[in-house]
């Protein structure tokens, strides 16, 4: 169960994950408009790492992560939600009130509702594949 | 002052720096903020004395009204001061008696938190304030009690303390509740200028019994006065500070500031005046058994803690005037006498008086101190100790009721007392010299000055009474307690009466005990198998019932099989839910199907799906039967228009999917485990959880009370929220709290999950801490 090895899956992970991330990140951003939106999107995200899980094992997903260990992101996921509650602190507003920017050479809209759907998406991301990964170490650890 | 309070608390926490900074010193340095409180205090004495009580207000959640303002009056400067001029003492005493310990800086925390809190609880004007700031000396108290934690009997002590007072704090939030519903006001400033007479409210006894729960466990009264003496396992500052003047006196001081509110009824007399006269006359009786010089200061407290609860009992004028002043005499005589009992312990390495005597030679000053303080103990003129027992006679002799059983008990408790004093003080100094464990000499100075200067002071005010204020403190003090102006003016001699007849008499008789104490504490052994019968044995039977019941209960709810919870869960469920639609609702049951073709299918193949998980024999295919019913469900969320809801399931579905396969082939084989009866069971509780869902959705669809708040939603979505996609919308913005407590319950899960798996492989076969010789690792629940 540590990988498939298999060179359908193996060719088609490598292709697809990061198509899979774009369209994570697509979904995440649209998610205020369109249907979307970040837990959607850090299920999608999810989706792409544990297909290349199957294909190449753990090890080489946590090359492909870098330094990012899935706990790391539960928490960055947490602390953005927490940061975009700041904001509307300094505007002497209510408790979450939302903040809207527009930003002006691009014309995006940024906002506190948008910080706070990335920390979701980063938080689920990082539950799903944290457990996914731990339940697949598992396996790898025992004769 | 509340900045001062607050600044104490900051104060606490940085002590261990300051112990860094100024090593040794740090006692002294730390010692000079409860000295400036104290100058502060007299410098508000005037005021509090000539024009009543000052008023304090902090704002501080004006939106919920509440505040933290102080209150500050006669009973609160009296306390006030006791706190921080005894607390002056104990730092610098702990300074010398807790040289070179490494955990110094922790013993200043606590008991600078501990000071803070109980300065807090005297002078909280809000009810809820003095219920915060009493809970907190509770738990400060806990952490000095249990000073030395590598000690078991230690932290079995501080426990026990905890126990018994935090039970205590739980009734008395009871009482101040319903203090606080009957009065029409939450401070005491409002309740005691208030002209309801709450002594005729419907709530009273109650309200009572609650308030006087809190105060007794709080300050020791029988029969909850066990914890006392074993809280002695505190080292000596702590039992100087904890157990005279401040953490035992808050129940006293609880009752004084509600006697004039509370006052004079038949409940509040009978029981104080015979609670305290038992206390009074156990403890006084309990303390002759021990030769451990702190546990015979711990009963002489608990006497005194009697006599101050029958004082405020009997509540005439001259019971609140003797009341004030043996409050005052006592906490300066017991904090002078614990830190002497210190010293000899620190000097001769043994805490048992009988294996002590001819110290005098060694150790002078101290014993000096000791002698001056014991005589003020015992009541011998002219010590100020002396003015507070004859007071406390006379009113016991002028009480209304049981006045005969009153003067008995309190005459016994005299003689009793009197015997203690001459133990403490001439048993160690006196007589001949005896070998201790080690060579005795005299303590350095900074364990001097405080025991010092408290003896100092019991002299002093017994000389001249109306010197240094004395008067006036306590006009101020038993004003608070009457209620109405009261002077108090004490002089040494008030002519041959009664009283003074008494305590000549217990003087002789004491002294006489004295001389066959060994005898009588031989005599006395033969009591023994009763006392270990006493209300202690009552506590750690009740600990030991409560432990059994823990694990009982735990063996029967926590049994670590998956389905015994769902069948649990299910069951109450549908009781609830259950009774709720069928008694309150009753459904309609006529409704009329409009079913497209399609929408056939999709329930149909729904139905299938179910159908053949239940009954299929092998794992995977009831996985994939799961998911073909998680598959048809996203299906019906698109079709009627809820396009991320239908996402989210078939993302959510493939990766339940993934999940159960990572963990199928690690599960053992498939097998039966239930009889034909459990099947017969669980099949009718998942019929019945299907009625129910079905009868709640019906009666859902009938019900048309409110509102639905989705028109809202739908309307200013994008005007607002500056969204087109409401389920989104109201995901990030209007319900954003719900959203990130959400993320907090999964990130938690995913942790959760990740530890028991790497756990699990790291320490294999332990982890049993349920104690229930399950599995540690149970399932957990996937989707999230």
């Amino acid at each position: 169960m540590v990988k498939s090895g298999t060179i359908i899956l193996n060719t088609a992970a490598r292709f697809l994950m990061p198509l899979q991330l774009m369209f994570s990140v697509f979904l995440l951003l649209r998610g205020h408009d369109e249907p979307g939106g970040g837990f959607i999107a850090g299920l999608v995200a999810a989706g792409a790492f544990t297909l290349y899980l199957f294909a190449f094992g753990v090890s080489a997903t946590r090359e492909v992560l870098r330094m990012l260990d899935p706990r790391d992101l539960i928490g960055a996921g947490l602390l953005l939600g927490m940061i975009s509650i700041v904001p509307a602190w300094f505007m002497d507003q209510p408790f979450l009130t939302a903040q809207w920017w527009t930003i002006p050479v691009i014309d995006f809209k940024a906002s506190t509702p948008l910080i706070f759907d990335v920390g979701v998406y980063l938080a689920v991301l990082g539950s799903v594949i944290g457990m996914v990964m731990a339940l697949m170490e598992v396996d790898k650890d025992e004769p | 002052m509340q900045l001062a309070v607050l600044l104490g608390f900051v104060l606490a926490a940085s002590a261990p720096l300051l112990n860094r900074w100024f090593g040794q010193q740090a006692s002294f340095v730390l010692a000079l903020f409860p000295a400036s409180i104290a100058a502060w205090l007299l410098t508000q004495a005037d005021v509090v004395i000539g024009e009543g009580p000052l008023l304090l207000e902090w704002q501080w959640v004006p939106s919920l009204g509440i505040s933290l303002t102080f209150m500050l009056d006669g009973l609160s400067l009296l306390f006030g001061l006791l706190i921080c001029v005894i607390g002056t003492c104990v730092l610098i005493y702990a300074g010398g008696y807790l040289r070179g310990s490494p955990d110094m800086a922790r013993f200043h925390l606590a008991i600078l938190g501990f000071m803070m809190s109980m300065l807090g609880l005297v002078m909280a004007d809000g009810l809820l304030t003095l219920f915060v700031f009493w809970e907190l000396t509770s738990v400060t108290s806990y952490l000095l009690i249990g000073f030395n934690h590598t000690d078991l009997a230690s932290r079995k002590s501080a426990r026990q303390g905890l126990f018994v007072t935090v039970a205590g704090g739980l009734a008395l939030m009871g009482g101040l509740t319903l203090l606080g519903i009957a009065g029409g006001a939450w401070s005491f400033s409002e309740i005691l200028a208030g002209g309801e007479d709450l002594r005729q409210h419907a709530l009273y006894t109650p309200m009572v019994i609650c308030l006087l729960l809190g105060a007794f466990t709080k300050s020791a009264q029988f029969p909850f006065h066990f914890w006392l003496p074993n809280a002695m396992a505190a080292p000596t500052p702590v039992s100087a500070y904890l157990h005279s003047a401040t953490m035992v006196k808050a129940g006293i001081y609880l009752m004084a500031r509600l006697s004039p509110e509370l006052g004079g009824t038949g409940l509040w007399i009978t029981t104080l005046s015979l609670v305290g006269a038992v206390t009074m006359l156990t403890g006084a009786f309990l303390a002759i058994h021990h030769t451990n010089i702190k546990k015979l200061l711990a009963y002489s407290t608990i006497m005194a803690l009697g006599t101050l609860t029958m004082l405020l009992g009997i509540g005439t004028d001259y019971a609140m005037t003797a009341f004030v002043t043996f409050l005052l005499a006592h906490s300066l005589y017991k904090g002078a006498l614990f830190m002497v009992a210190g010293i000899l312990d620190h000097e001769t390495g043994t805490k048992d008086v009988s294996a002590m005597g001819g110290l005098r030679s060694s150790m002078p000053v101290t014993a000096t101190i000791a002698c001056v303080a014991a005589l003020s103990l015992s009541g011998v003129p002219p010590l100020f100790g002396f003015i507070g027992k004859e007071l406390m006679l006379e009113a016991v002799l002028g009480a209304e009721g049981f006045a005969a059983l009153l003067i008995v008990m309190a005459f016994a408790s005299a003689v009793l007392t009197i015997a203690v004093a001459a133990i403490i003080a001439l048993r160690p100094f006196f007589g001949e010299r005896r070998q201790t464990p080690k060579e005795p000499h005299e303590a350095p100075f900074s364990m001097l000055l405080g025991p010092g200067l408290l003896a100092a002071i019991s002299l002093a005010l017994g000389l001249a009474p109306a010197l240094l204020g004395g008067d006036a403190l306590l006009t101020a003090a038993a004003s608070s307690v009457v209620g109405t102006r009261l002077d108090v003016s004490l002089s040494l001699w008030y002519g041959v009466n009664t009283a003074l007849i008494l305590s000549i008499v217990s003087l002789a008789l004491g002294f006489l005990l004295f001389k066959r104490w060994d005898g009588v504490r031989g005599r006395l052994s033969i009591l023994a198998p009763i006392q270990r019968r006493g209300p202690e044995a009552g506590f750690d039977a009740s600990l030991r019932g409560i432990e059994r019941f823990a694990e009982w209960q735990t063996r029967i709810l926590q049994n670590g099989y998956m389905r015994n919870y769902i069948l649990v869960m299910l069951v109450v469920l549908i009781a609830l839910i259950g009774q709720s639609i069928l008694v309150r609702h009753s459904p309609l049951l006529d409704f009329s199907l409009d079913v497209r073709f399609h929408e056939i299918i999709v329930v149909g193949t729904m139905a299938m799906g179910a159908l053949f998980a239940t009954v299929s024999r092998s794992r995977l295919g009831a996985v994939v039967s799961v998911g073909i019913m998680g598959f048809s469900i996203a299906l019906i969320f698109i079709l009627f228009s809820a396009p991320d809801l239908g996402i989210t399931q078939l993302l959510v579905e493939t990766l339940t999917v993934i999940l159960l396969v990572l963990v199928l082939f690690r599960l053992p084989r498939f097998s039966n485990l239930s009889t034909s009866l459990e099947r017969i069971r669980d099949g009718a509780t998942a019929a019945a959880m299907g009625v129910l869902i079905f009868l709640l959705i019906i009666t859902a669809w009938s019900i048309d009370q409110f509102e639905p708040i989705s028109t809202y939603m739908v309307e200013n979505s994008a005007p607002l929220a500056y969204g087109r996609n409401i389920v989104n919308v109201i995901l990030v913005d209007y319900r954003a709290l719900d959203t990130l407590g959400e993320m907090f319950v999964l990130a938690l899960a995913a942790i959760g999950v990740i530890a028991m798996l790497k756990l699990r492989h790291v320490t294999p076969g332990e982890g049993k801490a349920s104690g229930t010789g399950k599995p540690a690792v149970k399932e957990e629940p996937y989707d999230g």
